[in-house]
């Protein structure tokens, strides 16, 4: 394997060349090529023959190239990061892997690498520091609650045995082993001894020693060394391991330090007591403790160790070997040839992190000549080196980070490091930051809830008989009994759920006799354990918008700051590093006892069928898929609610498998795997029978078929964590993990195509499959699996439409709920920026959370809070139809409440808006100014009252909702109850009120304000005059009128009859006529039915009319034939038509048509010309004021302009030449008729 | 009043290429006596309306243009009082409005530079007297006036007779004391396109529920449902104003209607 790296290294073969060489191993047909890192030429795809003989001789060691990598850069980093927390890698020993049995657990895993490091190794120390080492120790941690022993202890620990590494188990000191917290790092103690977080009182910079004695014990580095070696060396975190002879750590000494008067001893005399406690204390720590430190290596010195070497970019060592080696991880990693992603990930920002090289020899850090390029010499020369590396790997793994939560970005885009060795990275995530909205609270979701009743459960039809439903009923109330103590009391230090609880539960366990019975308890149980593990809260609540009851009490302002406090409080501190062994967190520790301490082998079965039901049932449960296309704010919102009900499935059915798998592998869970093959294999025998609780295999392929992985591996793999060490042995399991495998190197990140898994869904199952892969039952070698065995998987994955897989159902907050190993990578950093690694794996908190357990439990003990907190409790005990009212009742007050405030408030304001915008336009004049203006003017006067909203939305809640409660509820409900009800429903209702209108309001006044000014201005625009006088009809008008429709009909047809063509028999009567008139006036008079349009065609045809008549060519129907209307008649028609015109009609009349050419030509048609009744006309036109003589003046002018009979030009200048220059004649149509007589004769002699 | 499927048949046969004309309605009135003259004019007006559809494209061909226009020409050259244009719309089976409208758009074409725009073509028909030709100017008044199917003025009808309806139909509503929106309110909430009513409270009539109420103010053959069915109605049936509906097309209050429901 060396070998492979030393000619990649001498560029003997190309990266590319190399990683295709590897991916092969993994997948046999060649889909590297459309996956490769775009920064790869197309020419480092084509195969250099010399470098494909180069690999090709390597051929069989092909598979086991990434575990040697892995191997490898843990070991070269061990220098630089012994402090820091555990970085697991699980990537065995692979020459070891035994060929015919690939899930033997290897044995003696680092022979091979212990040759590929011969003596001359710079460091010892770096070649202890075996990752393997590491996991098996972190995992050896015993605890009541967890029975699985760590495997590596059994495993690969023996390879190296004898060797010790910094961390390894056992050297720390352990906590009680508290169940829930198997992570070395919570139970660390304080590292007193650090100087600089805990300076000694008086501040005395540390100096000689034996200054003064003080509380707090400083202990004087007093070694000759010290002064010889260079003071970077750092072997400071677990202070208990590094005793020197001289130079004592003081763990855990605060007691003493009090016990001691001041002075009164001497430091000598400190000392000695203080190593008598401590070999007290090592004695009685479970495993041995290593008092010597490795390889005579310089021991740190405790001062001064915790500042930061400045990383240099200019200092970098071998710039290309570590460029070369950063392509090919990255590669492996985008690849998914490395088992956990993430593991990677925290590996890298811990080398970016890196404080100070520990220096080991002088002669060490000299580059051995001719050896730069080797992996003779040490691939991290220095913190340069690391952090060069790290900037490296991180540029080429920025997509999977700018999908990290908003924080873990900030953090990295703000790490100065980053910033000096990649200042285009930087730019880079700092633009991912701003463009995050991914905020992810670390915040562990609270954990107990209060117990709820199960009133559905006590229906008496479900059981055989009374008695078995009176135990059932005195069942249920023990089950509570007993979760309530144990939400008491389980943090009282001491407390022990067996000897607290134990014989009551078996006694409760013994009395469920009949069958029925226990199902009825296993549904209570199933219930109780969804409820109160997979709370809302727990699925993002707070992060998704919906603020806990709680929260969303207090002030909008003073919440944020609030949050982030809880979140700091009650976040932990580490769950346990990158990869935390499966545990039982919070509330789920109360189910996992319970199931031990009952013991019931009936109540596991039970359980198991429930389980495995319910699990099928969400599993199968469509979830609704809308368009994904749609990109609307409002399909956005449904989104929100697809996302949300998505991950509520998701997390419910992670529970259920987490503890199916624990009660279907509890009966085979062991410490250890077994000792010898032949056990081994004889309990395979056996267990290869043994049929699965849940046909898992089944349901994993249909979920990889339907194009759901996403829903399904992750409860997959939960169900997998918690498998015992021989399960992933068995063929039907391992035949899952194949499976796994598979699908795990198929989702790399980079393929974005059409029908790819979204990026986030293959965050979340790379996390959950990687997180797997590290499991202690899970062997190393899982991984990194014969090449024969994956290829049966592309089949699967290529058929169906579009399943949940292709959709945005995970977001940042479900991945970090899911795997909150992912917040590691921000703790990390953020210890960092914090400045104190020093101990406890690098992660330090400033707050000391003294009431964590308290705020853990309980919610603040606010007003409010309590109000919550009663209100809960009374709808507890009250039918859950109540519950159901009061919920709808405040609901629909609250949104009739922002109905109301909308149309009385705003309405009002909308109101004033027009008011005032009258006055602006009145005071402004017509123009009025800019629209735009005029509304930040309006806004800015009106909005203020907005504020009233609040208050009116109080009054209006708190006087509608008590009636609708009260009459919604019984008759018969108690006064106080109901009085309760009421109360709670105005409270609700208020606070849905006046969460809306206070984020909304003055958005809402702005909008109709706006409308309201942009119909007022228009309003303004043409017709401003003709609007306001229009008169409607009298009050006793009783509309019936004839319909205007008709009269323009009828008028039309007189029009038409007059017009011609008409049969000799056709023609109207002048009583017609005049009726028709009188219609129009009655018509005008009513206005019911007139509409403008119709107003003003009847306008027209009335003046078409008296043109018609003045021109005398309506036909009338007389008794013996058609004849002349009479003049008489004539003039009374026209002096109807001229009332309505000036009376009755509300539109302008075009009066001016009856002396249009075409109309006058009528007159000049006719034989003897009659120009009386014109005259008259025009007369009674300027009398009654309805046409001015000027106007009469300009319609003859335009006269001129048409082609008449000379004649009759000249008759109509004589006509109306006097009657415009005289204003007034008493006898007009004599002297008119007179006219007409004289020239008639003219006329006709001209015809 | 109902009319049923049957006399409506005989009334639209009666109709086959017809003239619009006054007399043509006079006759179709001697003939159906118990109809009222509204429902005539509306079966009337629709059935040649379908007709003009059919046959129009054949009047706006260039040839056709160029052929109407000379024989005006020709037919006012011989006498300009003659009812010419009338004629000739009778003549070719054309609606003497639309007719008009053919030869004065020819006619201002030989006469101005520009070709006429139709709002000044629209202007001139509603307003002969505008029109630089006084013997044009009587022949087009002369064809609008006698047209009782297309022009301004029977435009004019159309438009008065639906606001009469809308009216009539807010009335009757009113007198039963039903709650409704009308289509002002509802644009004020936001609907583009909307019925006449929508009913807050639906009725039943008939045994059809009743959700929104269209008054067309038209008479409701086959055609025209269809037509409105596409054009409107389904619009109001995806803004879920409500899946039943009652849409009114008379001629008249008193007079045919045909109500239907669509679910």
């Amino acid at each position: 394997m060396a070998a492979v790296l030393e000619s990649l290294l001498r560029e003997e073969v190309s990266v590319a060349a190399a990683v295709r060489w590897i991916a092969r191993s993994a997948q046999s047909s060649e889909v590297t090529a459309p996956t490769r890192p775009q920064a790869w030429p197309e020419s480092a795809f084509r195969d250099d023959p010399g470098e494909a003989a180069a690999l090709s001789s390597l051929r069989p060691l092909r598979k086991e190239f990434v575990p040697f990598l892995l191997n490898f850069l843990r070991e070269q980093s061990s220098r630089v990061l012994p402090q820091g927390p555990p970085t697991p890698a699980k990537a065995p020993g692979s020459s070891a892997a035994l060929p015919g049995r690939p899930g033997g657990p290897p044995r003696g895993g680092r022979g091979a690498r212990s040759q590929l490091f011969p003596p001359t190794e710079p460091s010892s120390t770096a070649a202890a520091e075996a990752p393997s080492a590491r996991r098996g120790g972190r995992r050896r941690g015993p605890g009541p609650g967890r029975e699985r022993g760590g495997r590596g202890s059994g495993g690969l620990e023996e390879g190296v045995s004898g060797e010790s590494s910094p961390w390894a188990g056992g050297r720390r000191p352990r906590g009680s082993g508290s169940p829930g917290s198997p992570s070395l790092a919570r139970s660390d103690p304080p590292n007193l001894s650090n100087l600089e977080e805990f300076p000694p009182v008086g501040s005395v910079p540390p100096g000689p020693a034996g200054t003064k004695p003080s509380r707090r014990i400083n202990p004087t580095p007093v070694s000759e060394e010290r002064s010889l070696s260079k003071p970077k060396t750092c072997f400071t975190s677990p202070p208990i391991n590094c005793v020197p002879s001289s130079q004592s750590s003081v763990p855990d000494t605060s007691p003493w330090g009090h016990g001691l008067p001041p002075g009164c001893r001497s430091l000598q005399e400190e000392r000695e007591m203080l190593r008598k406690e401590r070999s007290k204390q090592l004695q009685q720590s479970p495993t041995p403790a290593c008092p010597t430190s490795e390889s005579g290596s310089p021991l740190p010195s405790r001062t001064g160790n915790l500042t930061a070497e400045p990383a240099d970019p200019a200092r970098v060592s071998s710039r290309q070997r570590l460029e070369l080696i950063a392509l090919i991880y990255s590669s492996c990693i985008a690849e998914n040839l490395v088992p956990n992603l993430f593991l990677e990930l925290f590996f890298v920002l811990q080398l970016l992190t890196a404080r100070r090289m520990v220096a080991t020899k002088e002669s060490d850090l000299e580059p051995i000549p001719g050896a730069l390029d080797s992996l003779e010499s040490p691939l991290f020369q220095s913190v340069h080196d690391c952090v060069f590396f790290a900037v490296q790997v991180l540029e080429h793994q920025f997509q999977v980070l700018s999908y990290l939560d908003k924080g873990t970005l900030k953090l990295l885009a703000e790490n100065e490091r980053l910033l000096c060795f990649s200042p285009a990275l930087q730019g880079r995530l700092r633009a991912a930051y701003e463009g995050s909205v991914a905020k992810v609270s670390l915040a562990m979701p609270p954990s107990a809830q209060a117990v709820s009743f199960q009133p559905e459960t006590d229906n008496r039809a479900n059981f055989s008989s009374d008695r078995a439903f009176h135990t059932f009923k005195k069942q249920r109330d023990v089950f509570f009994e007993v979760l309530r103590e144990w939400e008491d009391r389980h943090e009282e230090p001491g407390w022990d759920f067996e000897k607290g609880l134990g014989s009551r539960i078996r006694a409760m366990m013994g009395q469920l006799s009949a069958a029925c019975s226990h199902s009825h308890f296993v549904r209570l149980f199933q219930k109780q354990l969804l409820q109160m593990c997979q709370s809302p809260s727990g699925t993002g609540g707070t992060v998704l918008g919906e603020a806990p009851d709680v929260l969303s009490m207090l002030g909008a302002d003073k919440l944020g700051r609030l949050r982030r406090l809880q979140e700091r409080l009650v976040a932990p501190q580490s769950s346990g590093g990158p990869c935390p062994p499966p545990t039982f967190p919070g509330c789920q520790g109360f189910f996992r006892d319970f199931i031990l301490s009952a013991s019931s082998f009936q109540f596991n079965q039970h359980l198991m069928d429930s389980l495995s039901l319910k699990i099928r049932e969400l599993n199968s449960l469509a979830l609704p898929q809308p368009e994904p296309s749609d990109e609307d704010g409002e399909s956005d919102v449904d989104w929100q609610g697809e996302r949300r009900q998505f991950a509520m499935v998701l997390l419910s059915l992670r529970l259920l498998a987490k503890f199916l798998g624990f009660v279907a592998f509890l009966p085979y869970r062991g410490p250890e795997p077994p000792p010898t093959r032949e056990l081994q294999d004889s309990i395979l025998a056996l267990r290869s029978q043994v049929p699965p609780a849940l046909d898992v295999r089944a349901l994993l392929q249909q979920g990889l078929r339907a194009r759901r992985a996403v829903l399904t591996v992750p409860w997959l793999v939960e169900f997998l964590s918690l498998a015992d060490h021989i399960v992933p042995l068995l063929d039907y399991y391992r035949s899952i993990f194949t499976l796994l495998l598979h699908l795990h190197r198929s989702l790399v990140l980079s393929k974005e195509s059409e029908g790819e898994m979204c990026f986030l869904n293959k965050l979340l199952l790379l996390a959950v499959l990687g997180w797997l892969f590290q499991i202690p039952t899970v062997p190393e070698d899982l991984f990194f699996l014969e090449e024969g065995q994956l290829d049966t998987f592309e089949v699967d994955t290529v058929t169906s439409e579009q399943g949940l897989d292709g959709m945005p159902v995970v977001d940042q907050h479900l991945l970090y709920t899911c795997c909150p190993y992912i917040g590691e990578l921000r703790k990390l950093l953020a210890s960092w920026v914090s400045g104190s690694s020093g101990r406890s794996g690098g992660f330090v908190r400033k707050i000391t959370p003294t009431t964590t357990t308290g705020l853990g439990a309980q919610p603040p003990r606010t007003t409010q809070g309590l109000q919550a907190q009663l209100a809960q409790a009374f709808f507890h005990n009250q039918p859950p139809s109540l519950r159901r009212t009061v919920e709808f009742v405040a609901e629909r007050i609250g949104s009739n409440c922002v109905k109301h405030i909308k149309a009385t408030l705003v309405a009002d304001l909308v109101r004033q808006a027009e008011s005032l915008l009258q006055e602006q336009l009145v005071t402004q004049g017509q123009e009025g100014g800019d629209p735009a203006q005029l509304l930040e003017i309006l806004c800015s006067q009106l909005c203020p009252h907005g504020a009233q909203a609040l208050t009116r939305g109080r009054e209006f809640c708190q006087k509608k909702s008590p009636g609708a409660v009260r009459a919604l509820l019984p008759e018969e409900t108690p006064a106080a109850v109901l009085s309760s009800a009421e109360n709670i429903a105005v409270g609700l209702a208020t606070e849905k009120a006046c969460a809306w209108l206070s984020a909304n309001i003055t958005a809402l006044i702005r909008r109709e304000v706006k409308a309201a000014v942009s119909r007022t201005l228009r309003a303004q625009g043409p017709e401003p005059a003709a609007r306001g006088e229009r008169r409607g009809c009298s009050r006793a008008c009783e509309h019936h009128a004839p319909l205007p429709s008709h009269l323009i009909s009828e008028i039309k047809d007189v029009l038409a009859l007059a017009v011609g063509p008409r049969d000799p028999e056709e023609g109207v009567s002048p009583e017609h006529l005049e009726q028709l008139l009188g219609q129009l006036g009655q018509t005008l008079r009513c206005r019911q039915f007139l509409c403008p349009p119709a107003e003003q065609h009847l306008a027209k045809c009335s003046v078409e009319l008296a043109s018609l008549l003045v021109a005398d060519q309506i036909p009338v129907l007389g008794p013996p034939v058609q004849h002349r209307l009479e003049r008489g008649q004539a003039r009374r028609l026209l002096h109807m038509l001229l009332s309505l015109w000036k009376d009755d009609f509300q539109v302008p009349v075009p009066l001016q048509l009856l002396l249009s050419p075409r109309n006058l030509g009528l007159l000049a048609d006719t034989r003897p010309r009659e120009w009386d009744l014109l005259l008259f006309l025009l007369r009674e036109l300027v009398e009654k004021g309805l046409m001015g003589r000027t106007e009469i003046e300009a319609c003859l002018g335009s006269l001129h302009d048409a082609q008449w009979p000379k004649d009759f030009s000249e008759e109509l200048a004589t006509l109306f030449n006097p009657l415009l220059a005289e204003p007034h004649m008493p006898e007009p149509q004599l002297r008119a008729c007179e006219l007409v007589q004289t020239n008639r004769g003219t006329v006709l002699a001209q015809s | 009043m109902i009319l049923t499927k049957a006399q409506y048949d005989e009334i639209a046969q009666c109709l086959v290429s017809v003239p619009p004309t006054r007399q043509s309605l006079r006759k179709l009135k001697q003939r159906f006596p118990s109809q009222s003259q509204a429902t005539l004019l509306s079966i009337f007006s629709q059935e040649y309306q379908k007709h003009i559809k059919r046959t129009h494209a054949k009047h706006h061909t260039s040839e056709a243009i160029e052929s109407y226009y000379q024989r005006y020409l020709n037919g006012v050259g011989r006498n300009g009082a003659a009812p010419v244009l009338l004629d000739l719309a009778n003549e070719v089976d054309y609606a003497p409005s639309l007719m008009a409208r053919i030869i004065l758009e020819r006619f201002l074409q030989e006469h101005e530079e520009t070709p006429p725009s139709k709002s000044v073509i629209n202007s001139m028909l509603r307003d002969p007297s505008q029109i630089p030709d006084g013997v044009l100017a009587n022949q087009v008044y002369q064809c609008i006036v006698n047209d009782c199917c297309y022009g301004p003025l029977v435009d004019c009808i159309k438009h008065a007779i639906g606001h009469e309806h809308e009216v009539l139909l807010r009335d009757l509503l009113l007198e039963k004391s039903l709650s409704f929106l009308d289509e002002d309110q509802l644009r004020a909430k936001g609907y583009d396109k909307t019925p006449d009513f929508i009913l807050q409270v639906p009725v039943a009539v008939e045994g059809h529920i009743i959700h929104w109420i269209e008054s067309k103010a038209s008479f409701g053959d086959e055609c025209s449902h269809h037509a409105y069915l596409h054009d409107q109605f389904w619009s109001y049936w995806n803004s879920s104003l409500g899946r039943h509906s009652c849409r009114i097309l008379t001629s008249s209050p008193s007079a045919t209607r045909d109500r239907s429901t669509n679910n």
